[in-house]
């Protein structure tokens, strides 16, 4: 049967999702266009590096469904979630290079994995990626000797050297300097742009973020409590959105974890 | 009291549950390792880097220890038997004692501390640093990629292991009761070459240095697989690797050895 391409290249139908007795989330919905490059963004453990392992079926929901390209994420066998993971490249949040590697083996890794290209070719892929981020020069060293914003760029000429269809990306800018987080979010719009690709950021950066990305959801308490550009986010008057995206300490999310009332367990004395 | 009692039956009833659910999640582990089995061989060169990081590494400690081993059995073994007149005897002694026992059994010790805790700490902290899932997400199998080579590396590697520190333990015997007791050279050797038997002592060696190898190797990569992401996880479950281990091959030495005399 032939699949009818959608406009989406990843659809999540009604997703709920949860473990050890506590529910991450509640029947999201979301859906990321061909092309475009979507955010997620929310609070820390609101789940949302939980949505990139389900879209790249490490995890199974509970209910709903994740489609990536029409295909059902969780149903596939290995062998054709290995086939749906050929479309993907992720950017894990730290690089996870492998460290027994040098940046050009690290890079020419899943090329050597997935074809039988002759060394010279590999050697020639590999450049290109790597100079696409910057780090040509970069080659011969380990990934114990690169910063953490060398180390992100040489995880994302990995991650795109198959040039897949789909790039997620988990907290990009995460312990950044300015610079780096600058440099990082001109590749991913620009790599996003020169693959024809569909980019996935994962992060709580509002200021760079909204610099370049196409859309917004906000992730809370299991759900997506908004949706829409980052210009209409920035405009929005809703309580959740306007303490995220203007950093303030209480509002919707509060600042306390739920505790007993103050004053009383402070009378109690030492019998907490 | 009854609250007591119900928490003493949960705690075991909880470890239980665990226990079974980590021989199964091992079992699972060792039948993707035998679905992977030739793939791991089509790509020689992973499994000959293993063999190097985990046998080759191992061998100074292993060689070392099997020269005091044998020097030891030397000494004791020449005490015992000079009472008896039988002093001759003492290349038998250590060539059976090495050959049967010590060689595999002590091989098999080192390895898991040397060898073993560097394999569990490696995967560990590939698994915290998400290189494992990674990999995953590059549509590579962990199992295939670091787990089997690894595996084949510690089985091949064992029974080599383990007849050289047999070979350097016979030397350490030599070393102290010919040239330093003064044991007949000729004596030594001759008894010890009509003594050892092929079948009944060397290719028993090598069946238990191989059982060794498997459950050693396996245990040590269970333990990193499974190991939770944290710097404590890691910990814990290098330290379960060396205890498992020991307990394993000890455990195992005894059923081999009643298996073999009985046979």
């Amino acid at each position: 049967m032939q699949k009818i391409m959608s406009d989406n290249i990843v659809e999540i139908d009604n997703l709920s999702f949860g473990y050890k007795g506590r529910l991450l989330h509640k029947g999201i919905n979301m859906v990321f266009p061909r092309g475009k490059v979507v955010a997620i963004m929310g609070g820390s453990g609101s789940g949302k590096t939980t949505l990139l392992r389900l879209i790249g079926g490490q995890l199974k929901p509970n209910v709903g469904e994740v489609r990536v390209d029409g295909d059902v994420v969780h149903k596939q066998s290995i062998d054709g979630l290995y086939n749906l993971r050929h479309k993907m490249g992720m950017l894990f949040q730290f690089g996870a290079l492998f460290t027994d590697l040098s940046v050009y083996e690290n890079v020419a890794f899943p090329i050597r994995e997935h074809t039988d290209l002759p060394e010279s070719m590999v050697r020639d892929f590999v450049m290109l990626k790597l100079n696409a981020v910057g780090l040509r020069g970069a080659h011969n060293l380990m990934p114990t000797e690169l910063s953490g914003g060398m180390a992100r760029r040489v995880a994302l000429a990995r991650a795109v050297a198959l040039d897949p269809q789909i790039i997620m990306y988990d907290e990009p800018f995460a312990g950044l300097d300015p610079i780096s987080m600058g440099v990082v979010c001109n590749l991913i719009r620009s790599l996003n742009d020169a693959l024809g690709a569909t980019s996935i950021v994962v992060t709580h950066d509002v200021h760079e973020t909204f610099s370049f990305v196409d859309y917004v959801y906000f992730v809370s308490d299991g759900v997506v409590v908004a949706e829409g550009t980052p210009d209409q986010l920035r405009n929005s008057d809703k309580p959740f959105v306007h303490q995220f995206v203007h950093g303030e300490a209480d509002g919707p999310v509060p600042f306390h974890y739920p505790a007993a009332d103050y004053k009383r367990e402070m009378l109690r004395g030492h019998d907490v | 009291m009854f609250k007591g009692l119900q928490c003493v039956f949960t705690g075991l009833g909880h470890r239980v549950i665990e226990g079974v659910w980590r021989i199964g999640a091992g079992a699972r582990l060792f039948s993707y390792i035998g679905f992977y089995l030739f793939e791991s061989f089509k790509r020689p060169r992973l499994i000959v880097r293993e063999i190097f990081a985990t046998g080759v590494l191992s061998l100074l400690i292993i060689l070392v220890s099997a020269f005091f081993v044998g020097m030891v059995l030397g000494l004791q073994g020449y005490n015992t038997l000079q009472k008896y007149g039988s002093s001759e005897a003492i290349g038998v002694l250590v060539a059976l004692s090495l050959v049967r026992e010590l060689g595999p059994v002590v091989t098999a010790l080192l390895f898991a501390g040397r060898a073993g805790t560097a394999i569990t700490a490696e995967i560990g902290l590939m698994k915290a640093t998400e290189q494992l899932s990674a990999m995953e997400m590059m549509a590579v199998s962990p199992v295939a990629r670091v787990i089997a080579p690894r595996f084949w590396a510690g089985v091949i590697s064992m029974p080599i292991l383990a007849a050289l520190f047999s070979m350097v333990g016979v030397l350490g015997g030599y070393f102290v009761a010919v040239p330093i007791i003064g044991v007949d050279s000729g004596a030594f050797w001759s008894q010890m070459q009509a003594s050892v038997d092929f079948r009944d002592d060397i290719v028993n060696g090598v069946i238990k240095s191989v059982v060794f190898g498997v459950v050693c190797t396996m245990i040590a990569l269970f333990e990193g697989y499974d190991a939770p992401p944290t710097a404590e996880g890691v910990s814990r479950a290098t330290t379960r690797t060396v205890v498992n281990s020991s307990l394993a091959v000890l455990g195992l030495d005894f059923i081999l050895t009643a298996f073999m005399i009985g046979a």
